[in-house]
């Protein structure tokens, strides 16, 4: 990397109080400078280059904040995800939590942080383990944990259940993950992630392997746990229209790098970049008019990231590239309004 | 739309599964009628019958076959008269041919996707090797995919590509009908724009009609002429794209709109309390009624198809 970009502004304190119910105040994570490079080697041996999954991201997480990542499959998000939940350590960078850089932390330390962290996968079914019923799904993390008093455990499981309104508890705790449907299975899933009293959900897609009618009904049931116990929510997915009703700010993910943020409100109204835009015009409203139309989306697809192109990665899709500048250099942030930065030359 | 000429005719079609817990009434007497250059989408939940129906055009059937009757007319010729070896010959593949769900994962791993394009045109169609991957290298410019990926293997093409490939396979016979199975669902957003770009310029370019099946209604709405709602094996409104975004008519459709999330209006997603009933034991009356907000003294009675201004509904709030 020949270029830096400029630090991320981290005001995480809103300017306007009326689009913000829950004001963000202390950060309960933060990222900074995080890279996460994975090395290739040839022949198991050579260092051959490396994948360069998440390079230079930077951002607050306030406590009960809502955010979605938003990006296509292979930007990164995932990767992103792993490191935030401990899993992936960065090649550079820190990430923050209770004062603490958490990529410094040994085996133990990590367990006690991921006990703050709950996790929802994006395949329920391949998530839960098919050979143990849910009350034994739901005890492991606290068995892991050290609660040793068994009436308590239980009292917790009940509750968790309850919690994801799978009711009543009886005919769920007996049950094995095949005999549930999709929805209840992902409940399950949240239910886990939630026994321990994480202060940070992450849910990497939580809902694209379910029916739409089911959606909405899960993502409400995020909405309504993040109200209910001041949690962070990081909500990972490709799908813009859902954004919209379940988060509160916005990072567009392009080749590993957040290319735009902002509020939601800012950015359906305004988003600027050339990605971003593309992402609107090809995400479809139901209109019968959609069928008379072309859609105007970029050709190709994202690059690789062993071999990132050099400049601003989109440059080779981009409609608006400005020859001599974007293919050479790194755009840095360009802030639009307050909290909306654009890493974009167009508004240099 | 209604005024072009009828390509296809599906009369009471019934088709059941026989299980270990009962007899799955997957498709439950459907009657759906196709134009030539016409696009229908078929939605609903999961488990209501849409592959079901799907296979069931094309008479691609598991062995647990309980009950499989109706008519299907394509053209004149009703294609459930036909025998086996006849349908095989000159209806699938020829007339009508499938993208099934998840067939980019489908693509056999030791055939080159050039030949396994071009593998229809030679057994259905009759040609050469030579002529068919011609005819393959033809399909790809037009499905987007370059010429040169003809000699790579499916696991060297991103997932966009590999769906263009299977369609290509679903395209190289020129048939007239081409069922479409869920073919963007596991795709980017970016990816599924421009698939959903090139289906809709074969479709006016080549005169092709589609059934397209699909959960994801927005999607939908990119290549829809016509629009049938299907709850628990059974169809339960139909009608043109235009009107049915607009105001679905049964409870059940305007439920499903309603829980379609949207990027360009302000209108918080509602969802749709309770689960669809089982398809082995289904409930005596209107399946919806159990769930519908609606509901009257009626519901016990099973609803008939009630034409409304062109369009077709399956509830008793119509009658």
């Amino acid at each position: 990397m020949s270029v830096t970009p400029e630090p991320l502004i981290q005001s995480t304190i809103s300017t306007s109080p009326t689009e913000a119910p829950f004001c963000p105040v202390m950060p309960v994570l933060s990222i900074q400078d995080l890279h996460v490079w994975f090395e290739l080697r040839q022949w198991g041996f050579f260092l051959a280059g490396y994948v360069r999954a998440v390079d230079d991201i930077s951002f607050d997480l306030a406590e009960g904040e809502a955010i979605a990542i938003v990006g296509e499959s292979g930007c990164g998000k995932t990767t992103l995800m792993r490191t935030i939940l401990g899993l992936v350590r960065p090649t550079k960078g820190k990430i923050l939590f209770a004062n603490k850089n958490i990529c410094e932390l040994g085996t133990i330390g990590l367990r006690e942080y991921r006990s703050h962290m709950g996790y929802v996968q994006q395949d329920p079914y391949g998530a839960l383990p098919p050979f143990l019923s849910v009350r034994r799904i739901l005890e492991e993390p606290l068995i892991i944990n050290g609660v040793d008093d068994r009436g308590e455990r239980e009292r917790r499981i009940r509750k968790a259940l309850e919690e994801v309104k799978m009711a009543p508890v009886e005919d769920f705790l007996t049950k094995f993950p095949h005999m549930l449907s999709g929805g209840q299975q992902q409940r399950v899933v949240i239910a886990r992630a939630m026994i321990l009293g994480p202060k940070i959900l992450v849910a990497d897609e939580p809902v694209s392997m379910l029916d739409a009618s089911v959606r909405v009904e899960i993502l409400k049931l995020l909405e309504g746990l993040r109200r209910t116990h001041n949690l962070a929510v990081i909500y990972v997915t490709h799908d813009l229209s859902t954004v919209r009703y379940f988060s509160e700010r916005i990072f567009v993910m392009y080749a590993g790098k957040i290319i735009e943020q902002a509020r939601v409100n800012d950015l359906i109204r305004h988003h600027q970049h050339p990605y971003t835009r593309a992402l609107f015009e090809a995400t479809p409203d139901p209109d019968a008019h959609n069928a008379t139309v072309l859609k105007d989306v970029p050709p190709g697809e994202p690059p690789s990231l062993v071999k990132p192109p050099p400049g601003c990665r989109f440059h080779p899709r981009c409609a608006w590239k400005i020859d001599g500048l974007c293919e050479v250099e790194e755009p840095p942030y360009f802030e639009m309004r307050p909290q909306h930065l654009v890493a974009c030359w167009l508004y240099r | 739309m209604a005024t072009s000429e009828r390509l296809l005719q599906i009369e009471s079609l019934y088709l059941y599964f026989r299980t270990t817990k009962g007899v799955v009434q997957a498709v439950d007497g459907i009657n759906l009628e196709l134009g030539r250059n016409e696009a229908i989408v078929i939605i609903g939940e999961s488990g209501c019958g849409k592959t079901s129906l799907a296979r069931a055009i094309l008479r691609l059937l598991p062995r647990n076959v309980h009950k499989y009757t109706g008519k299907v007319f394509l053209g004149d010729l009703n294609v459930m008269e036909l025998s086996e070896e006849e349908f095989r010959q000159h209806i699938r593949w020829m007339r009508i041919s499938m993208v099934p769900q998840a067939a980019m994962n489908a693509l056999n791993p030791v055939l080159r996707v050039g030949d396994q394009v071009a593998e229809p045109a030679i057994i259905h169609g009759g040609l050469t090797k030579r002529e068919a991957l011609e005819q393959a290298i033809k399909m790809f410019r037009m499905v987007g995919v370059p010429e040169d990926f003809a000699s790579r293997y499916a696991f060297e093409l991103s997932g966009g590509m590999r769906q263009r490939v299977a369609i290509a396979m679903a395209l190289i016979t020129s048939p007239e009908l081409v069922v479409l199975d869920e073919p963007t669902s596991a795709l980017d957003v970016l990816t599924q724009a421009n698939i959903m770009n090139m289906l809709k310029s074969i479709k006016w370019d080549l005169g092709v009609s589609y059934i397209l099946i699909t959960h994801d209604i927005s999607t939908s709405s990119e290549l829809a002429d016509r629009v049938a709602v299907m709850y628990a094996g059974q169809i339960v409104e139909v009608g043109d794209a235009l009107r049915f975004f607009q105001s679905p008519l049964h409870p059940y459709s305007r439920k499903l709109m309603n829980s379609v999330p949207r990027l360009r209006v302000d209108m918080e997603p509602e969802f749709i309390v309770g689960q669809p009933p089982s398809l082995i034991f289904p409930p005596k009356g209107c399946r919806f009624a159990e769930r519908c907000p609606q509901r009257f003294g009626r519901c016990a009675e099973d609803p008939p198809i009630i034409a409304q201004n062109g369009r077709q509904v399956k509830c008793w709030l119509y009658a």
